[in-house]
């Protein structure tokens, strides 16, 4: 595409003029790192690595909704069919946690090539009730398939010994595998939205019309930031079905997807560390809500309510547009 | 006795009426989605629950106050549609001017909200809700047996589609609500109050969701997650009918659950899935939907 370079430039451009505000960005993640590194020593970290797998789930999800403008509204099927996948790796197939890992995500960037390619056809709205039926229809295959095993899931699943040297029953061992495939997820999102092909998504989210016009080829980069967002919440998944050591049908079901979809808002839409705040939030709150009589349901939705009515551009966001602010 | 490729021919009229029946809920379903779409361009993801609303108003009303089917019938769509007026004043209208993202969201939310607080309420278990007096018992048809209580399920939920079709496509309110939907500020400047008919939209569209709930009651148990994976096949319907056209909503919808029930009878394991299947060979060959126009 001979088109590409004026854009490139001009992004280029773009990329040094905002090298301020990386430095900032730079410091907000070797901070948030050296919180990783220290928090399993002062909280549990079963605990953690759940905010973990799901924080990189809601970045997977942030970087198709946020960047992309494309609202996926059944990201369960990769993250449940993957956790599927990966627990039968591990447990039927006795493949080692890095292989079982890879094969989850594998399945899931197949999935997502799938379901991206068929959904792409429909824009906005269409997009999101396409991408919820086909999950819906992944939950019913999980439902009925042998190897998943119906309701039970597929339970025990053996952690393994990473790269046949570390030992993942070791919870610490296991913590510090879940950090370094977090960070390298997280790294792989930022990578792609500070990217030529990230800026083409950006422009393809404002306007698409203007996008082709200009001689993109739209449906090939919405495809591929669908595959690689799948891939994304895919590993997520996997991830999630080693530290659990279950995969099951709660992976795959429509609420699962919403919740993701709630992360992301809750953090902040189109920013790198919305999601990550999101997840942190959800999952904390989940677990408080687990001990008293209040129903999950109803709070979560209170909050979508919320979220939706007076703060849509979530708490990073909110941050980020003050910060702004203040600096004009 | 004779056979049809190998299936009792009880079995396969008595799967097709199943269907036929499920086709209705679709029917109603997607029709007042595709309603509340036109004129608000809104994704209702609430329907399922105000269908399950409906549904739990006329055994509430039965319970504890002692009102039959028959006052249900209209009571029941009164308040889930009043409901959805409230919902519409106080909450949608606010989102109109940003992306239709977010209608989606919300009406997400209210949905996990009324689901999660009839379960709290009521439990998962089911409610049973009997069927009317008049309409027990049923008529053996020669080659089948038909329960009248389904018969009026179906009978009464075309009637229900027909009139809707013919109060938007053949009187003049419904040409005013058309001319909304195409241009409302035009409409607008016509001196009709555009807003005002935004919100009885609304309110119509959810009273159609809560009428199926009320029919759905006495066949289907009264259960507060009934209407969560309803709707979600009602999406893929309304994806496959494409949401211009208020007939192709009613055509597809009850096509879709007559071939969900042959399904069932020659291949069990595909039924739950072959709507889904239906809406990817749709969108590869026509991606506006059968009856949708491509914008």
């Amino acid at each position: 595409m001979t088109t590409r370079s004026p854009t490139q430039t001009q992004a280029g451009l773009r990329l040094r003029a905002a090298s301020g505000a990386a430095t900032h960005t730079a410091l907000l993640m070797g901070g948030g790192l050296l919180v990783a590194v220290i928090a399993p020593f002062l909280l549990y970290p079963v605990f953690l690595m759940k905010v973990l797998c799901f924080a990189l789930f809601a970045c997977a999800f942030n970087l198709l909704i946020g960047f992309a403008g494309l609202m996926s509204f059944g990201h369960a099927a990769f993250f449940g069919s993957a956790a599927y996948v990966t627990a039968h790796a591990a447990k039927v197939w006795a493949l080692p946690p890095e292989l079982a890992i890879l094969a989850g995500t594998a399945s899931a960037a197949v999935l997502g090539l799938a379901f991206g390619a068929l959904a792409i056809r429909r824009q906005g709205i269409y997009f999101a009730m396409i991408t919820l039926a086909l999950s819906q229809m992944v939950f019913f295959l999980a439902l009925q398939l042998p190897f998943t095993h119906g309701e039970d899931g597929i339970q025990a699943v053996p952690r393994g010994t990473l790269f046949g040297l570390f030992d993942l029953t070791d919870s610490m061992t296991m913590y510090y595998s879940v950090l370094a495939i977090f960070v390298a997820g997280f790294a792989l999102v930022w990578r792609t939205v500070h990217s030529p092909f990230g800026q083409v998504l950006k422009a393809i989210r404002e306007n698409e019309p203007r996008a082709i016009s200009l001689g993109y080829r739209t449906e090939r980069y919405k495809l591929v930031a669908f595959v690689l967002s799948a891939s994304l919440a895919g590993m997520a998944g996997a991830t999630k079905a080693l530290v659990f050591q279950l995969a099951s049908l709660t992976d795959v079901t429509w609420q699962m997807s919403g919740e993701v979809v709630l992360m992301t808002l809750l953090g902040g839409m189109g920013t790198l560390f919305g999601p990550v705040v999101g997840a942190a939030l959800v999952v904390t709150l989940e677990s408080y809500l687990a001990a008293t009589s209040l129903p999950v349901p109803v709070v979560i939705g209170c909050i979508f309510v919320v979220c939706v009515l007076v703060f849509r551009k979530g708490i990073v966001g909110e941050i980020k547009h003050w910060f702004e602010n203040r600096s004009k | 006795m004779f056979q049809l490729l190998g299936i009792p021919p009880q079995a396969l009229f008595g799967q097709l009426l199943l269907g036929l029946i499920n086709g209705s809920f679709y029917a109603l379903l997607s029709l007042g989605l595709a309603v509340i779409f036109g004129m608000l361009n809104v994704v209702n993801m609430a329907h399922g629950a105000l269908y399950m609303v409906g549904a739990f108003v006329a055994w509430l009303l039965l319970t504890y106050v002692g009102i039959g089917y028959w006052p249900a019938l209209v009571l029941a769509p009164l308040i889930v549609g009043a409901l959805g007026l409230v919902l519409e004043r106080t909450m949608l209208r606010r989102l109109y001017k940003v992306d239709h993202l977010y209608g989606l969201l919300l009406t997400f939310g209210l949905a996990l909200i009324f689901e999660g607080a009839f379960r709290h309420q009521f439990g998962v278990s089911g409610q049973p809700y009997p069927i009317p007096d008049l309409l027990k018992g049923g008529t053996n048809l020669g080659f089948m047996f038909l329960p009248t209580y389904r018969g009026w399920v179906v009978g009464f939920s075309i009637l229900v589609c027909g009139a809707t079709w013919f109060a938007i496509e053949r009187t003049k309110l419904g040409a005013y609500l058309r001319a909304a939907t195409e241009n409302p500020t035009l409409v607008q400047a016509f001196g009709i109050n555009v807003p005002v008919m935004v919100s009885l939209t609304y309110g119509f569209g959810v009273a159609l969701a809560g009428l199926a709930g009320v029919l759905a009651a006495p066949i289907y148990q009264v259960n507060p997650l009934m209407g969560a994976n309803l709707i979600i096949v009602v999406f893929a319907v309304v994806v496959i009918g494409g949401m211009g056209s208020i007939l192709g909503a009613i055509v597809t919808g009850l096509g879709l659950g007559l071939l969900e029930g042959v399904t069932k009878v020659f291949y069990p394991e595909a039924s739950n899935i072959v709507v889904f299947v239906i809406m990817a060979v749709v969108l590869m060959i026509k991606p506006a939907g059968l009856f949708g126009r491509e914008k």
